[in-house]
């Protein structure tokens, strides 16, 4: 009853509660009338709400996301990185048998799918020389399993062959099926009964080889494809420990022969670390398993640690030698351009401001133009107008040239690097610089200078002790604006920046666009945000960010 | 202060020292042109302090015969000496010279400053006009400098020898051609066309509904919310590019039209925003509450009522919400493909790599568009204001 302020609030209080028109309680119909109202107003801003989280703050967490990615590590290698978790780097020791015997299952199987190289490409951008050591491993995979081949190959021809294998897997229906298939119909591979308990590994290896023959085209004829080398692995393993001599289904004569090849011994198979080391020296190399080791996890702090200029070694975090670091000098270089280039702002607009501040309104709003124009003018546009204007052979160099000031064979360097970039982004960002800094100053009331100056301050003492604090708010505001501006910015820099003049933000697009090292730039870009958050933050705590206004 | 002004008669050495003064400066730089700065200096101060003793000692009544006869002068002697652009130059130089002497030997400096500012002081604020005046040159100089050279009848980003010379031959609408002819550049037009305004159709339409909504007293979590639409125009592009190529990629919308006109419709939601809760601050709400109570359903109501009233500020943040999409290029160069090729990205690419005049006719196109936008909204805003001046509250 407190909150409803009416004018017969004594007499309902004698009669009980206030009732409204449908006999309800009024406070009870008035809080359900404020939650209708609210609930209609949540209604009106639910699509716009759920439109901006689904198109832009939906994308913003993925690169959030994607600057601690790492599943691709474990994915493509998921044997051999569970192996690794248990592999102490620090004995100096390579991994064992074991380790070497995972990691050809599962570079074998990407190298198949061609992932193998992908994974090169991640794992260089923390170790250079990664991404040629695992695409030629690929080839070195298939030597290894030749070493399997290569005998039963000797004994029977058929063993490299694709329908041979077909017949002694598969079930005698799903065989005679597969083989007559046409192309969409391929069924799912169903082994010969008698094969699995044979066999069970060889089948299992089969059906995985079958499989991966469908994801990669399932239109393709079963039976046309040699089955890969982790096939015949399987059948040496099998052989080694089952007597086949029962089995009596297609191709028995081939099996027992080469039972009898493997259980005689007289076969040489290389380890799985001999063939690694065939492979690719790196492959013996400590250094490089470390760095497999170290990148395991499905999410690292890898990247975050590039964009510092730090690597994420066995022994933990630690700084870039001296001349790797770039990211330091460019956020550095960031920050410091913004600055510079925020501090001419204001010393362009407040001469700028106060005078339209202290203009009779008319002629006021003329100038303003001057500073709304160059405001709605395409940034593309100025930026060209500045290339033009800055160039070796552009109009402020003719100028200077005809008017004598400098040597036709000494013009100025303006562009491509910091000086142009500062003059152009100045010129660029100063009406976001005077708009706030005029609406500052026009509620300055002029009559306390006009005080100031009548208790006898001179004209000096009166601005910079009366007027100058008074505007310090708009200076404020300003600056923060610009600054946040600067500091993100991309257009203008990469047309006049030159190498020098470039920001971080020309080197996340250079990480996405080019270089395609898509966690650095999200890692780089996710310091940036928050730089920017921050900035804003304190933007909305000093001038509030509902007092924001465009175009004056 | 009239009174004053017409009493005030500065002193005969400043009235001959700063047309001298003048004169001076302006030889230095014609002087060093020539080879000799010392040389300028002394023929344009002597010139300057003869005519202006001259004139000062005809007396007041002769003034206007006097400024034509410097006016002349000064035209015949750059037409003679080169030409057209000498014959401007000399025209503007000419009415300067006759405006200044008779400025500063009259007094009429001092006629709108206060009386008893010292001689220090009325520099001082000259010399800040100066100031000012230079820093507006610097805001506007680089785009008016690109108009001129739009009609360069050379494939050259400066001024050529026969333009400085006024000479026909040295213009010409040949890169405005290739801007309307040339396919790049057409196919980039028409797909900014394509996409800015159905990005802004949709911003405007969200965004005011959204804006209503905000305006209303009881939403909770208003400040998060209104953090939430507005970050699109904090968030530094670059980042907002790149989280939307990853985001666009993954859902299959990267370099379709659908993924940059949605895009571009939510960078230019905060200007909508910002823009219509401006509007709604000064609307009275009794407006609709009256509506209503006259039976008009909430449909009505918003479209006869709300809406009329809050369309200046719609129409301005509609504006806004175009120009993020029409000027727009980091984003589109990463969430869109070859086919969507706008007009900035096209410029972008232009001034990138082949450097080609014709960005020039763009730009000089774009700038006369935006002058007609500025005026758009600034009529707007006063009607707004007007507006909002008449409504009760």
């Amino acid at each position: 009853m407190t909150d409803v302020q009416m004018p017969a609030g004594d007499q309902a209080q004698q009669d009980g509660p206030m009732l409204a028109a449908d006999g309800t309680t009024l406070k009870r119909s008035l809080a359900r009338s404020l939650r209708r109202r609210k609930i209609q107003a949540l209604m009106l801003i639910a699509p716009l709400l759920l439109f901006v989280l689904l198109t832009f703050v939906a994308p913003i967490f993925d690169m959030l996301y994607r600057s601690v990615e790492n599943s691709i590590v474990s994915n493509t290698m998921p044997r051999s990185t569970t192996l690794l978790k248990d592999w102490d780097s620090a004995t100096g020791e390579l991994p064992g048998e074991d380790v070497y015997e995972a990691a050809f299952y599962d570079l074998f199987l990407a190298k198949e799918r061609k992932d193998h190289t992908k994974l090169g490409t991640r794992l260089n951008y923390e170790r250079t020389g990664l991404s040629s050591m695992f695409r030629q491993s690929g080839r070195g995979m298939d030597k290894i399993a030749d070493a399997y081949l290569d005998p039963l190959k000797d004994l029977d021809k058929d063993w490299d062959e694709a329908e041979p294998w077909l017949d002694l897997m598969g079930d005698a229906d799903w065989v005679a099926i597969a083989k007559d298939a046409r192309a969409e119909e391929a069924p799912n591979f169903v082994p010969n009964a008698e094969i699995v308990t044979l066999l069970p590994n060889t089948v299992e290896a089969y059906a995985e080889f079958q499989t991966f023959l469908k994801e990669e085209d399932p239109r393709k004829r079963l039976g046309r494809e040699e089955p890969w080398g982790l096939v015949h692995i399987a059948l040496f393993n099998d052989l080694e420990q089952t007597d086949v001599s029962a089995y009596s289904g297609p191709g028995a004569d081939r099996l027992a022969e080469a039972s009898q090849l493997v259980q005689s011994g007289t076969v040489d198979i290389p380890t799985f670390a001999m063939g690694f080391a065939d492979a690719h020296d790196g492959w013996v190399n400590i250094e490089i398993w470390r760095t497999i080791q170290t990148y395991s996890p499905k999410a690292t702090t890898g990247y975050f640690l590039n964009a510092v200029d730090m690597k994420l070694t066995p022994d933990g975090a630690e700084f870039r030698p001296e001349k790797e670091r770039v990211y330091g000098l460019l956020f550095s270089r960031t920050i410091y351009m913004s600055l510079v280039i925020t501090f001419s702002c204001i010393l362009l607009a407040y001469p700028v401001a106060y005078l339209l501040s202290n203009l009779p309104l008319r002629q006021a709003n003329l100038l303003m133009i001057l500073v709304l124009l160059p405001f709605w003018t395409s940034l593309l546009v100025r930026t060209s107008a500045w290339k033009v204007m800055l160039q070796q052979q552009g109009v402020i160099n003719e100028v200077l040239v005809w008017m004598g000031l400098i040597a036709d064979d000494n013009r100025l360097a303006l562009i491509n690097n910091q000086l142009g970039t500062i003059i152009a982004m100045t010129h660029i960002l100063l009406p976001f610089m005077i708009l706030p800094m005029f609406s500052v100053m026009s509620t300055i009331p002029p009559s306390y200078v006009r005080a100031a100056k009548s208790l006898g301050a001179n004209n000096w003492t009166a601005f910079w002790r009366v007027y100058f604090p008074q505007s310090v708010p708009g200076i404020g505001a300003g600056s923060i604006l610009v600054f946040i501006m600067a500091i993100g910015y991309y257009i203008t820099p990469a047309i006049v920046g030159g190498n020098t003049g470039t920001f971080i933000s020309n080197r996340i697009a250079y990480h996405i666009s080019s270089s395609l090292n898509w966690g650095l730039g999200a890692a780089l870009g996710a310091i940036l945000l928050a730089a920017v958050l921050l900035l804003y933050w304190a933007y909305d705590r000093i001038v509030g960010i509902d007092n924001v206004k465009l175009g004056g | 202060m009239a009174v004053m002004s017409e009493t005030f008669k500065p002193a005969t050495p400043l009235k001959i020292g700063a047309p001298g003064a003048l004169g001076g400066v302006i030889g230095l730089f014609v002087g060093v042109a020539n080879g000799s700065a010392l040389l300028g200096i002394l023929i344009g101060a002597g010139l300057l302090a003869v005519l202006a003793y001259g004139s000062m000692s005809l007396g007041n009544g002769q003034e206007r015969v006097v400024r034509w006869v410097i006016l002349a002068a000064i035209s015949a002697l750059g037409l003679i000496l080169t030409g057209t652009m000498g014959l401007v130059l000399g025209l503007i130089f000419g009415w300067l010279f006759g405006w200044f002497i008779y400025w500063i030997g009259e007094g009429r400096y001092r006629a709108h400053l206060a009386p008893y500012l010292t001689s220090g002081q009325v520099l001082w604020h000259y010399g800040f006009l100066l100031i000012c005046a230079a820093i507006f040159a610097f805001l506007i100089t680089p785009i008016l400098v690109v108009m001129p050279l739009s009609f360069n009848a050379q494939d050259f980003f400066t001024f050529t020898p026969e333009m400085l010379r006024l000479d026909p031959a040295g213009y010409s609408l040949k890169h405005y051609r290739d801007f309307f002819t040339n396919s790049e550049w057409t196919s980039a037009v028409a797909n900014s066309v394509k996409i800015a305004p159905v990005a802004t159709l949709i911003s405007v339409s969200l965004g005011t509904l959204a804006a209503i909504g905000l305006s209303s007293d009881h939403v909770p979590f208003k400040r998060a919310i209104m953090a939430i639409l507005i970050s699109p125009m904090i968030v530094p592009l670059i980042i907002s590019a790149a989280g939307m190529y990853f985001f666009y990629s993954k859902i299959g919308m990267q370099g379709t039209y659908w993924g940059v006109v949605l895009a571009h419709a939510v960078l230019g939601i905060p200007f909508v925003i910002i823009t219509v809760t401006a509007t709604l601050v000064g609307f009275d709400r009794s407006l609709t509450r009256a509506a209503a109570n006259m039976g008009a359903d909430p449909v009505t109501t918003f479209f006869r009522v709300q809406m009329p009233l809050i369309l200046p500020g719609v129409i301005s943040g509609g504006l806004f919400a175009f120009i993020t999409s029409f000027d727009e290029v980091v984003v589109v160069l990463f969430v869109g493909s070859a086919k969507q090729q706008t007009l900035p990205w096209q410029m972008f690419v232009g001034l990138r790599e082949q450097i080609s005049p014709t960005i020039l006719a763009c730009a000089t196109i774009l700038v006369v568009i935006s002058i007609a936008l500025l005026t758009t909204v600034e009529v707007l805003r006063r009607r707004s204001e007007k507006m909002r001046g008449m409504s009760p509250g």
